[in-house]
């Protein structure tokens, strides 16, 4: 039975990636935001996760808008990563875990939730800037991916409620798979910004931190925030942060079976270019995982 | 936050998709270098491809970003305009804003321009 060791939640602004990409970590201006990834970059080499579900929306990247899925989930064995104009990042293409995304297709779609398939899609900064933080420079990724983009832009999009009742659908049908892999769900964007208009520049720490709490101990208070909430108290491109809740209800499912998760880290800086970086780890209590592991083993 | 008319956000929809698609289709396609390329070489000329209003393509022409989103273009597209001309979203969010880049960097390092938490 899959297992689910961590959710993880983190922006994923493309300069962030193309300030490691540049070697700029150790610059003044990013080390800030770097150094709030260490503790989880350990943590993450010493619990390298099987399969990530990665929660982003696709940047016009794998989607020109001819079609707007609201949800949609990558299924191939595969993925390459996309020059999105300025040329690819130089960082591996991500392999998928095609069994296991199948097997999420047939348990979301028999729960409700009418998934698009995708089969090859590019992917871009939103999937890989997070494996960038999370596992730093590699040669090949440490772990089998499985991309799953939300519309989060083309209004009206998917509600927050909606977010996180797809996640504890997710949550559900990862328990339910057969093979004993050790999963997580990453949520990723936000947190405030906004990236358009004479309004350019918007951040609002004060809501990002209520968000922080809120999501760790009542994410319920959070399904009830209307994209229109959203866009006025983080900006335009803050409604990213919706999908953190996709994460966070596939946690919920596996508390709801008796689990326990702590948080391990958080982390919370101003900016990355034109956004609030926040990032929380929050990884299944420990005693349990080294159970299950001895009895794995057993 | 004094959220003025003058710094509403334009929320895409359905309707600003559908005006836009094509200068969305438009900057899809400098996903790809040969069309970097041709766009670089004659830009109007590259534009012509594409059924654009002459507002539109007047407004790509002059990289005015804030009438492109006006005209249904969004920022995730328009952000590969922005990579083909080798400046960052940062200098088109500043361009946006009316401000030179240092500028809008200082206010952004100071914690964002329009900061609920700074100004409460």
């Amino acid at each position: 039975m899959a297992r689910l060791s961590a959710t993880l939640y983190t922006s994923h602004v493309p300069a962030i990636g193309a300030a490691m990409d540049l070697a700029r970590d150790d610059d003044p201006y990013w080390k800030p935001v770097f150094d709030g990834y260490a503790t989880t970059r350990r943590w993450l080499a010493a619990h390298t996760p099987d399969v990530v579900v990665m929660v982003y929306n696709d940047h016009a990247t794998a989607m020109d808008y001819s079609m707007v899925p609201p949800f949609a989930l990558g299924v191939s064995d595969r993925f390459e990563i996309a020059d999105e104009g300025w040329g690819r990042r130089p960082v591996p293409d991500p392999l998928g875990h095609p069994a296991l995304a199948r097997h999420l297709v047939h348990r979301l779609m028999t729960s409700g939730f009418d998934m698009a398939v995708l089969h090859h899609p590019k992917v871009d900064h939103g999937l890989s800037v997070p494996l960038s933080l999370g596992f730093g420079r590699v040669s090949a990724w440490p772990c089998r991916v499985i991309p799953l983009m939300v519309n989060v832009v083309h209004a009206p999009v998917p509600t927050a409620a909606r977010c996180l009742a797809l996640g504890q659908a997710l949550g559900e049908a990862i328990r339910s798979y057969g093979e004993d892999l050790n999963v997580q769900v990453w949520g990723t964007g936000g947190m405030s910004h906004q990236l358009q208009g004479p309004g350019a520049g918007t951040i609002n720490s004060r809501f990002d931190r209520w968000f922080l709490d809120e999501l760790v101990v009542r994410p319920d208070a959070l399904a009830s925030l209307s994209h229109e909430a959203f866009v006025e108290q983080a900006g335009t491109e803050g409604a990213e942060l919706t999908m953190w809740l996709v994460a966070r209800g596939a946690q919920m499912a596996f508390q709801a079976d008796g689990q326990r998760f702590d948080e391990l880290h958080r982390h919370y800086h101003v900016p990355a270019s034109n956004t609030a970086v926040g990032h929380l780890l929050l990884a299944q209590r420990a005693e349990e995982t080294s159970q299950r592991q001895a009895s794995s083993m057993a | 936050m004094e959220m003025t008319a003058q710094h509403a956000p334009v929320v895409f929809d359905m309707e600003l998709a559908d005006r836009g698609f094509w200068i969305n289709r438009f900057c899809m396609g400098l996903m790809d270098e040969a069309n970097r390329e041709a766009f670089k070489r004659d830009e109007a000329d590259y534009l012509a491809r594409f059924p654009l209003s002459s507002e539109q393509a007047q407004a790509i022409l002059a990289r005015d970003y804030n009438r492109c989103i006006a005209m249904g273009g969004n920022i995730y597209f328009l952000v590969k305009l922005g990579a083909t001309d080798g400046v960052t979203v940062q200098a088109m969010c500043a361009g946006m804003a009316g401000m030179p880049v240092e500028d809008y960097r200082d206010a952004m390092l100071a914690g964002g321009r329009f900061n609920l938490a700074r100004e409460a």
